[in-house]
C-alpha cells in the first residue's frame, strides 16, 4: 500500500517535472502502466534495509531501475526513498529497545522474558522443561511474570529482527543456549556483544546469518565455555574450509557444525 | 530508339511525382540496386531539402538547449578543475579527518545548502597519506578520559556505519571490522600505570579486562608470560578495519551531501592583520584568512577561494600552512613564537609470514617494549612495528623503509613475546607517517589564538584514524555550534599549549 503511494507521487512528479527536462532527458523511460507497477511493487519485499544491496549476481528489476534513474533525476524521489529506509530502520530499533519500563517495574528476568516474547522468540527457564513462545498471531501467555526469580536457560531467536541493541535485553541471564539461526540483523557487532555470556554459553548457533563476516567470527575468542556452535550456511565467508580449522583451533573444547559449504578442494593452475 | 527511352523515363518520374514519399524512397533504392540512372529532379531533391532541413532544425536545437540556463555551455574558456571562487569552509587536507568534518559539516547545517565546504587535497593518489598507511587498529585503553571518549564514540558511529555513510543507490559499507580486541602487555615497573589506567577506561565506558600471567597464558597459550606482570584486554569496540574503506565512505557521503572537493595544493593565504596588545604588554598580530591560495597540479596557476573559515586537517605536513601564515615565527615563550607543535614522524610497518604463529584469536598485541603486532587475513601473515627512540628518529623526506630496524629492534622482543616468531619471513613493508604532537602526543583541536578563523584538527600521533568520526563532529560542533555539544575536548585545545601544561597519554604506541 505503502509503495503504491510511493509510485503514485514519483508518477506525479515525473510528469510535473518531465515537461521542464525535456531537453536533457535523453533516455525514454519505458511508460509501464501504473496498475502493473502498484502489483509489482506490493510483490516486493520490504524486510531489507537499503534498496540497492542485492548480490550482483542477480540484475535489478524493472521497478528497480525505474527507481534508480528517477532517483538520480530528481531530489524529491531521493528524499522520500531517504524517507522510507530512515522510517524502516527507526521502527527496527524501536522493536529493539531497551525495555527500560519493564526492568524498572518488574525486574531483569521478566524484561528478557517479555522481550523475548514480543520478538516471536521462544525461552526456557533453568530447572524447568516447559518452553514459553508465542503463537503465529502473536499472542502468548503472561504467565512469566509470576517468575521473577526463574533465569533464563535456553533462548531461541531464530527468524526474528533481534540486532546488537536488542541482545542488550538479554544481557544478564545465565544463558546455556541461544540460537540465532536466520537473523538478518544479526552483524559482527552483535557477536562482539556475546561476550557478556562467556562464562555460561554452552551452544551457540548463528547459522544462515547473511551479515556475519570473519571479523565477528574472531569476536567469539572470549566464549571459552563454548561447547557446540554451528556456522552452517555463512553466505560472506571466503574461504568457509578454512575458517572452519581456525574456529576450532581457537576454541579446542567446541564442537564445530558447518553444513552448506562447497568444502571441495579446487585444482589451482600450473603444476 | 532513344525518344522511347527517355519516354520511359519520364513516364518514371511523373509516377514517381504522383507516388507518396516512402514509395519514392524504396524505389530509388531499387533503381539504385537495379543500377537504372534516374533522371528526376523534383521530388527527390524536395525530399533531401526536407531532411536537411530537419537535420539543421535539431542543430538548432541543440544550440539553443546548450545557451539556456542550467547548461554547462559558456562563453569564456576557464579551466574546470579550479576550486570555486568564494566558500563558506576551506577544509585543507583530504585524509579521514578531514573528510570526516566535511562529512560532519553537512549532517550538522539545518537548511540545505547552509555551508558551502570545499576539501582541497594535493595528491588523490594518497601516496603519502597517514590514512591509508595506517596500521587500522581501534582501541579504547588510554590513559586520557579524553582519548577514551572520542574512541568509544567513533566505535559507536562505526557500528551503525550504513545508517550514517550509507547512500541511497550503492552497496553498503563494509569496514572489515576485526573484533579482536587489543592486548597491552605490561612487566612490574610499568604495572600500577595499567592499573590506573584500567580505572580510568572503566569509568568512561570502555569494556576492559585485566588479566593476571596465569589467566593470560590460558587464554593464549602462545605467549610467554615469564616477565609479565599485567596484561589488560579489551572485550568490545576495539580491533582493526580498513582506512581506505572508511575514508571513502566518508567521502562519497559527503559528495553526495554537496562537499566540493578540490584537487590543489595550498600554496599561500591572503590575511588581513590587527594589531593587538595582550595583558602582558605584548605586542601581537592576529590574522584572519580572507583567501586561501589553491594551486592546481603540475601548474602554476592558483585560486584565491574567499572564504570565511578554513580548517587545517593536513595531518604531517600541518606546520607548514602555520608557517605559510606567519604565525610562530616570534620570540620563544611568547604568544607570537607559539607555533604548532606538530611535525611528520616516519613509521615503520613490517608484514611477515609465520605458519605457526596465533590463530583467529590474535589480539591487536602490545608489548610494554613498544613493539605491537597483528594478524592480517588469515593465511599466518601478520603486520608488525615500533616507535623508534627520541633520539633515533628516521629521516622524514621520503618513506624508505630501513629493513635493518626490523632486525635490530622488532625481532628480539617479537620471538621473546611470541616464541612461534622466531622463525618468519618478512615479505613486505611500508613507512608512513605520524602528525606527531611534539608537545604531549594528544590532538590539537580548536582555534590558534593567533589566527582567528583557522581551526586545528590535526596532531593525533597515530590515533587520527581511530578518533577520526568523534573528532570530525567535535569540530563540526565548534565551527557551527560554537561550542563542544556532545563530548567536551576544551582540555584538547590550544590553552594547554600556550599555559604549557602537557596533557600526557602514557599508553602511546
Amino acid at each position: 500500500m505503502w509503495n503504491c503511494l510511493i509510485v503514485l507521487v514519483e508518477r506525479a512528479m515525473f510528469v510535473l517535472y518531465g515537461s521542464r527536462f525535456a531537453f536533457r532527458v535523453n533516455m525514454a523511460a519505458p511508460l509501464v502502466p501504473l496498475q502493473r507497477f502498484c502489483k509489482l511493487a506490493s510483490l516486493h519485499v520490504c524486510g531489507r534495509r537499503r534498496l540497492w544491496s542485492a548480490s550482483v549476481a542477480t540484475p535489478p528489476s524493472l521497478y528497480k531501475r525505474l527507481l534508480l534513474a528517477l532517483t538520480q533525476r530528481f531530489y524529491d524521489v531521493e528524499i522520500l526513498l531517504n524517507w522510507r529506509s530512515q522510517l524502516k530502520s527507526q521502527a527496527l530499533q524501536k522493536k529493539n529497545a531497551y525495555y527500560h519500563y519493564t526492568q524498572e517495574h518488574y525486574g531483569d528476568n521478566v524484561a528478557s522474558a517479555y522481550f523475548i516474547l514480543n520478538m516471536h522468540g521462544s525461552f526456557r527457564y533453568a530447572g524447568q522443561s516447559e518452553w514459553f513462545r508465542s503463537d503465529s498471531s502473536g499472542k502468548f501467555s503472561w504467565d512469566f511474570v509470576n517468575q521473577k526469580d526463574s533465569l533464563l536457560e535456553e533462548v531461541d531467536l531464530g527468524r526474528t529482527v533481534i540486532n546488537q541493541m536488542g541482545l542488550g535485553n538479554l544481557v544478564g541471564n545465565p544463558l546455556r543456549t541461544l540460537s540465532l539461526r536466520g537473523c538478518h540483523e544479526v552483524d559482527d557487532w552483535a557477536l562482539a556483544r556475546l561476550h557478556v555470556f562467556q562464562d555460561t554459553l554452552e551452544e551457540l548457533d548463528i547459522s544462515c546469518c547473511p551479515h556475519i563476516t570473519i571479523g565477528g567470527l574472531a569476536a567469539l575468542r572470549n566464549l571459552k565455555g563454548l561447547r557446540r556452535l554451528n556456522v552452517s550456511s555463512l553466505p560472506r565467508l571466503g574461504s568457509p574450509g578454512l575458517v572452519i580449522i581456525m574456529l576450532e583451533e581457537m576454541l579446542p573444547l567446541c564442537q564445530v557444525t558447518a553444513k552448506g559449504y562447497d568444502l571441495s578442494l579446487t585444482q589451482l593452475g600450473g603444476n | 530508339m532513344l525518344t522511347w527511352r527517355n519516354m520511359h523515363v519520364t513516364v518514371r518520374t511523373v509516377s514517381g511525382i504522383l507516388n507518396s514519399f516512402r514509395v519514392i524512397r524504396s524505389r530509388e533504392c531499387m533503381c539504385a540496386h537495379g543500377r537504372i540512372r534516374t533522371f528526376t529532379t523534383g521530388r527527390i531533391l524536395h525530399n533531401k531539402f526536407f531532411k536537411d532541413l530537419e537535420n539543421q532544425f535539431n542543430a538548432a536545437r541543440d544550440k539553443v538547449a546548450d545557451a539556456l540556463p542550467g547548461s554547462q555551455w559558456s562563453p569564456f574558456e576557464m579551466n574546470p578543475n579550479l576550486p570555486p571562487e568564494r566558500a563558506d569552509i576551506v577544509i585543507i587536507g583530504g585524509g579521514v579527518i578531514g573528510w570526516s568534518i566535511a562529512y560532519w559539516l553537512k549532517k550538522k547545517e539545518r537548511v540545505r545548502d547552509g555551508v558551502k565546504v570545499i576539501v582541497v587535497e594535493k595528491d588523490p593518489t594518497y601516496s603519502q597519506a597517514s590514512t591509508v598507511l595506517s596500521a587500522g587498529g581501534i582501541r579504547q585503553q588510554f590513559s586520557l578520559t579524553e582519548n577514551i571518549q572520542l574512541s568509544l564514540a567513533s566505535a559507536d558511529f562505526m557500528r551503525n556505519i550504513n545508517e550514517h555513510l550509507g547512500v541511497l543507490n550503492q552497496e553498503p559499507v563494509d569496514l572489515q571490522f576485526n573484533h579482536s580486541g587489543y592486548l597491552f602487555v605490561a612487566n612490574e615497573s610499568v604495572a600500577h600505570i595499567m592499573e590506573e589506567n584500567y580505572s580510568t577506561q572503566r569509568l568512561a565506558g570502555a569494556k576492559v579486562s585485566l588479566l593476571s600471567p596465569v589467566q593470560l597464558k590460558e587464554k593464549f597459550p602462545w605467549i610467554n608470560t615469564e616477565d609479565v606482570a599485567l596484561a589488560s584486554y579489551g572485550l568490545e569496540n576495539e580491533g582493526w578495519f580498513d582506512p581506505w574503506t572508511l575514508l571513502n565512505a566518508f567521502r562519497q557521503k559527503a559528495i553526495s551531501m554537496g562537499v566540493i572537493q578540490s584537487i590543489g595544493e595550498v600554496t599561500g593565504f591572503n590575511c588581513t592583520l590587527n594589531r593587538m596588545d595582550t595583558v602582558d604588554g605584548e605586542t601581537v598580530d592576529v590574522k584572519r584568512i580572507k583567501h586561501v591560495n589553491v594551486r592546481m597540479p603540475n601548474s602554476r596557476e592558483y585560486q584565491p577561494v574567499e572564504c570565511a573559515i578554513v580548517v587545517n586537517a593536513a595531518g604531517a605536513f600541518s606546520a607548514k600552512l602555520v608557517d605559510m601564515m606567519g604565525i610562530g615565527t616570534g620570540p620563544k615563550d611568547t604568544l607570537s613564537g607559539m607555533a604548532l607543535p606538530v611535525e611528520p614522524r616516519k613509521r615503520f610497518i613490517y608484514v611477515f609470514n609465520c605458519p605457526d604463529g596465533p590463530g583467529l584469536d590474535c589480539p591487536f598485541l602490545v608489548d610494554y617494549s613498544g613493539i605491537y603486532f597483528r594478524r592480517e587475513g588469515l593465511g599466518g601473515n601478520y603486520i608488525t612495528g615500533t616507535s623508534p627512540e627520541e633520539d633515533a628518529e628516521p629521516d622524514v623526506s621520503n618513506l624508505d623503509v630501513d629493513h635493518e630496524f626490523f632486525q635490530e629492534k622488532i625481532w628480539p622482543s617479537l620471538a621473546h613475546r611470541v616464541p612461534a616468531f622466531e622463525s618468519l619471513k618478512v615479505t613486505s613493508a611500508w613507512a608512513g607517517y605520524y602528525d606527531y604532537n611534539t608537545f604531549d602526543q594528544n590532538a590539537i583541536l580548536g582555534i590558534h589564538p593567533l589566527a582567528q578563523n583557522m581551526f586545528f584538527a590535526t596532531g593525533f600521533s597515530g590515533h587520527g584514524l581511530q578518533q577520526s568520526p568523534a573528532a570530525g563532529r567535535a569540530v563540526a560542533e565548534l565551527i557551527l555550534d560554537g561550542s563542544y555539544q556532545t563530548l567536551d575536548l576544551n582540555g584538547l585545545g590550544f590553552q594547554r599549549i600556550m599555559a604549557k601544561e602537557p596533557l600526557l597519554e602514557k599508553n602511546i604506541v
